[in-house]
């Protein structure tokens, strides 16, 4: 598969279980921890797939989604929203910012890497990543 | 013999004729056939009673005395008939909107209900009719001796006295009967009424019978009898200019204050416009009764023997020339004279008696008990028939005792000047505003005391103790006190005198005393009713069921009640009573339901007053006055509480609300918290959860490292011990903070508790070294405390250092100091970057974690469980800005607070 995933996460041991869980799948896991410099790291690094904490340093992932899915480089980037706040308006709220899939902590790694998976094949050719390809 | 026993039967007989005659006229009344009983001729014909035996018989004698001036006996009356009907109009309208039983009753109602004045005024009517009763009762008795001795001298024989006690237990017998059939005064005594209508007739027709008689029987025509006229004594006495004009005006006001005038003229008055009629009916009575007085006097002395008692002229002449039936007819009239005058005026004075004198002496004695029951009718009635008993037993005593030898005008004079005594009071209470109760009583006190010294004692003679000396030299040779010329005005005729004295006496006195006092409310209440009667009553409305007054009532309820309720009311009565259309009769049944359906919008005493005023003609009375009052003043009372009610719910309202504001607040922070705690807990979870699941697959497959076995090991168990620490955390802040937990109050060094906290957070510490700055000396303080929960705060702060202190070389200076007496302050100061400015405020505050997790190993609950213990041992604990480095101070009492 060859493909990379953004996983912008602050939890240092969440970090590493799932770095584990999808490189042992074949990706290539790229980590930021910092929410101000979040959409930066996403125009830099133009991932696959973005794994996205709701609470993160500094910036909330809502926001970032909000400002990734303004752009039109991101606007249908796959997007996994992991969130520790487990509620109904959590989830709406992600919706409506457009998110890709909503998750709850804790999640089933099994269920994680087929959602990667299932984002990564769903997603539309983006010309400007083919080069990654 | 014979022919007194003749008259006894026709005496009889006549009085039967007058019991069938009176009870006759109950019965058609109480059919509600009043017919002509309402006429304004009975009513001319019942104010004859002004004519008593004094008239009948006296007048001749009058006469035979004193020349014409006994005209002005007739001549007051009808001077006041004919030129004063406005004050008569007045008197009767304000008798019937007033409900007014007697003169007592006018009197003490005009001045505020007073009761002084209702005993005064009843006390002066007691003694000035009592001898007049004995008046009567002696000429009756003595026009039977006359009668039964054919004596002309008129000699008294031995059964008089036991004739007068006979007369007046009938008499007594009849008033009971009649006058105390109905309890309402204001309920007229038809039967009473009727019966003194037909006596006037029989005085009337005997009067001018004799005359008839003595004209053109005795003399020879109109012509001859002139002639003996101007040759007779009775034409050679003068007139006495002073005399007439006194004893007119005496006589037009005995017309009004009489008890039995005024009973007669007011009380039994059923319709004003009677007064139009008797204003020239009466005068024209009173002319045919005086027509033939002169020529029987002039005849009589002429024919009969001398010494002939000229008063009983009228009887002795027929009985002269043997006219039986003449005579007989005669007596006749002398005695329905005579009864005519007791019966009226024992039904009169024992309505003052019982309702002035009687009734507030049983209402106070029976302590009001007697009231809610319902025997107060009973009770009325007793002392209503008592009350005639009484007086006319007084009467007959007066006669006893008094051996009634006297010439019957004297007596009448005296008492018409007696009871003209209310006359000022009664004026002036129905045409000035400004007479008062005290007035009244000052002038009625006066009057009656004047009266009293200069006639009424008098006349008994020396045995009062009135001696000639006396009346000569006046008491205690004062003469300005001669009773007969009072302040040295001498040589005026006697009755003259006392006349003009009292009356002008009484006058002043009332004028000045009304000028002098305030009336109270009441007073000006009434006083504004009596004086505007006119204003205040329909023109001539009575108690009529027509249309009109249905529609009044109609336009009123729907005023109160609104017009579709009011016109639903009214239209199902009517409907009930069998009529179209939206008016009923006013039946008494309709009205109290009207009344109760606007006692439910206006108040009971309101709706009562209004309708009186509509249904009944009835003016507001002054207990509906004061009963609306107190309506009034209830529901003001009862707006204003309803105000401080309404008051008291925008104050709770404002509490709701602010509680509310609150709950929504506590509500969003629970959520937020929740939210937190949910964060927290699952953040361990996810780690766990994952780590777990990595470790069963390689399990399974057995591909993993014993490195990375320990080490995703080591993780799971790092995040579990994490779980458990913020459980902890949780639970030891919710006990604090529900202030249920349960300190170990102890004594201790503080230099022991704070080795103990560096020691413990060295062990958690690890590695990194920190530098601790303290001065041990001063650290040597006793304090009362929990060691336990104050270490525990001292290792977070320590703790906290050695997570966020961010120099290269750590240092914690621990500061302590004394503060007043009882307080100890210890500053944690470290010499990292502290706690940006925008932070400082929050961090107390549950999970406000300055800094990302890894670092800070914990919930971002330490600072929050510092504060509650702080508040818990009684100190506090706050973020000392400006030290370079974070730095928290805290005070604790060095002794625990004792509450």
């Amino acid at each position: 598969m060859g493909q990379r995933v953004l996983l912008i996460e602050d939890e240092p041991n969440i970090i590493e279980a799932i770095r584990f869980i999808l490189s042992r799948d074949g990706w290539t896991v790229e980590t930021h921890a910092d929410g101000a410099t979040a959409v930066a790291a996403v125009e830099r690094k133009r991932p696959d797939v973005i794994i996205l904490d709701v609470m993160l340093p500094n910036k909330s992932g809502f926001e970032i989604l909000r400002e990734l899915r303004d752009m039109a480089d991101h606007a249908t980037r796959p997007v996994l929203m992991l969130t520790a706040r487990g509620q109904k308006k959590d989830r709406d709220m992600a919706e409506a910012a457009g998110v890709s899939h909503f998750m709850t902590k804790p999640f089933s790694n099994t269920e994680m890497l087929e959602v990667v998976r299932r984002l990564a094949a769903e997603a539309p050719e983006n010309p400007m990543d083919t080069s990654h390809g | 013999m014979l022919r007194f026993n003749i008259l006894v039967f026709a005496c009889l007989s006549y009085a039967t004729l007058l019991f069938i005659v009176a009870f006759w006229a109950e019965k058609r009344a109480e059919a509600g056939r009043l017919g002509w009983l309402r006429s304004p001729w009975v009513y001319t014909l019942s104010l004859s009673v002004y004519c008593t035996a004094w008239t009948f018989y006296g007048a001749v004698g009058y006469a035979v005395r004193s020349g014409l001036e006994f005209v002005t006996i007739y001549l007051g009356p009808s001077l006041m008939m004919i030129g004063c009907w406005w004050i008569l109009r007045k008197l009767v309208r304000i008798g019937r909107v007033q409900r007014i039983t007697s003169v007592a009753d006018l009197i003490s109602s005009r001045y505020g209900k007073s009761t002084t004045l209702g005993v005064l005024v009843t006390l002066l009517a007691v003694i000035g009719t009592t001898p007049y009763i004995a008046l009567q009762l002696q000429s009756v008795a003595l026009s039977f001796a006359v009668f039964g001795a054919n004596d002309p001298t008129g000699a008294v024989l031995p059964d008089l006295d036991k004739t007068a006690l006979w007369v007046a237990t009938g008499l007594a017998l009849f008033t009971t009967l009649f006058g105390t059939r109905n309890l309402d005064a204001n309920e007229r005594h038809h039967g009473v009424v009727t019966a003194i209508a037909l006596e006037a007739i029989v005085k009337f027709m005997a009067l001018v019978a004799v005359g008839i008689f003595v004209v053109w029987g005795l003399s020879d025509g109109v012509g001859d009898l002139m002639a003996r006229i101007d040759a007779s004594p009775v034409s050679q006495h003068p007139i006495m200019g002073t005399r007439w004009i006194a004893l007119t005006m005496l006589s037009a006001a005995a017309l009004i204050t009489l008890p039995r005038m005024f009973q007669v003229l007011v009380v039994e008055n059923s319709d004003e416009n009677h007064v139009f009629t008797a204003g020239w009916a009466f005068p024209l009575y009173l002319f045919g009764m005086s027509l033939f007085v002169i020529p029987i006097a002039v005849v009589g002395l002429e024919v009969l023997p001398q010494g002939s008692n000229p008063d009983m002229f009228v009887l002795t002449l027929p009985l002269h020339f043997d006219h039986r039936i003449l005579a007989t007819l005669s007596f006749l009239g002398g005695f329905s004279s005579a009864t005519s005058m007791v019966i009226v005026a024992a039904i009169a004075l024992s309505t003052m008696v019982s309702n002035h004198i009687v009734m507030p002496i049983w209402l106070s004695s029976s302590a009001g008990g007697a009231m809610v029951s319902g025997d107060v009718r009973r009770v009325v009635l007793y002392a209503r028939r008592l009350s005639i008993f009484g007086v006319l037993a007084l009467g007959y005593l007066y006669f006893h005792f008094s051996g009634g030898s006297e010439a019957l005008a004297s007596i009448g004079m005296i008492s018409f000047t007696g009871v003209a005594q209310v006359l000022p009071a009664m004026l002036g209470g129905i045409f000035w505003r400004g007479a008062t109760r005290v007035g009244a009583i000052a002038g009625v006190v006066t009057g009656f005391v004047v009266w009293a010294y200069s006639m009424f004692l008098p006349s008994f003679g020396a045995a009062s103790g009135f001696t000639p000396e006396l009346l000569a030299n006046g008491p205690f040779g004062l003469t300005l006190l001669r009773p007969q010329a009072l302040f040295g005005v001498d040589g005026v005729d006697p009755v003259v005198h006392a006349i003009c004295w009292s009356i002008a006496l009484n006058t002043v006195v009332f004028v000045l005393g009304s000028l002098m006092s305030f009336p109270r409310p009441v007073e000006r209440l009434q006083g504004a009713q009596f004086v505007n009667v006119f204003e205040h009553s329909g023109s001539t409305r009575g108690w009529s069921h027509g249309f009109a007054e249905a529609e009044d009532l109609l336009v009123m309820a729907q005023r109160i009640l609104g017009p579709a309720e009011a016109q639903n009311l009214f239209q199902s009565e009517a409907e009930a009573q069998g009529k179209e259309g939206y008016l009923p009769d006013t039946t008494p049944a309709f009205i109290e339901r009207l009344e109760r359906e606007m006692a439910g919008s206006v108040g009971a005493a309101t709706a009562h007053a209004m309708l009186g005023q509509i249904a009944g003609g009835v003016l507001v009375s002054v207990e509906d006055l004061m009963a609306v009052a107190d309506e009034t003043a209830q529901i003001m009372e009862y707006s204003s509480q309803l105000e401080l009610k309404s008051d008291e719910l925008a104050r709770t309202a404002r509490q709701l609300r602010e509680a509310n504001e609150k709950l929504t607040a506590l509500s969003i922070q629970k959520d937020a918290f929740l939210s937190q705690i949910s964060h927290e807990l699952r953040t361990p979870m996810t780690s766990i959860r994952a780590f777990s699941e990595i470790l069963r697959e390689a399990g399974q497959s057995g591909d993993m490292d014993a490195e990375s076995l320990e080490r995703f090991s080591t993780i799971i168990h790092d995040e579990a011990r994490r779980l458990t620490r913020l459980l902890d955390d949780l639970l030891d802040l919710s006990v604090l903070e529900n202030g249920q937990v349960s300190l170990n109050w102890a004594r201790a060094n503080l230099h022991d508790v704070i080795d103990r906290a560096l020691h413990a957070s060295s062990e958690a510490g690890g590695g990194v070294r920190l530098l601790i700055r303290r001065n041990e000396l001063s650290e040597h303080i006793a304090i009362e405390t929990d060691p336990d929960r104050l270490a525990q705060v001292f290792i977070n702060l320590i703790a906290n250092v050695r997570k966020y202190c961010d120099a290269p070389r750590p240092e914690l200076t621990i500061h302590v100091r004394r503060k007043g007496d009882d307080r100890l302050q210890i500053d944690f100061i470290d010499n990292g970057s502290g706690i940006p400015k925008d932070k400082q405020a929050v961090i107390f505050e549950k999970f406000s974690r300055l800094t990302d997790h890894a670092k800070a190993g914990g919930a971002g609950l330490g600072l929050a469980i510092c504060r509650e213990i702080m508040t818990n041992l009684g100190g506090t604990i706050a973020y000392l800005p400006g030290q370079g480095g974070a730095a928290f101070r805290l005070e604790v009492p060095r002794v625990r607070a004792r509450d």
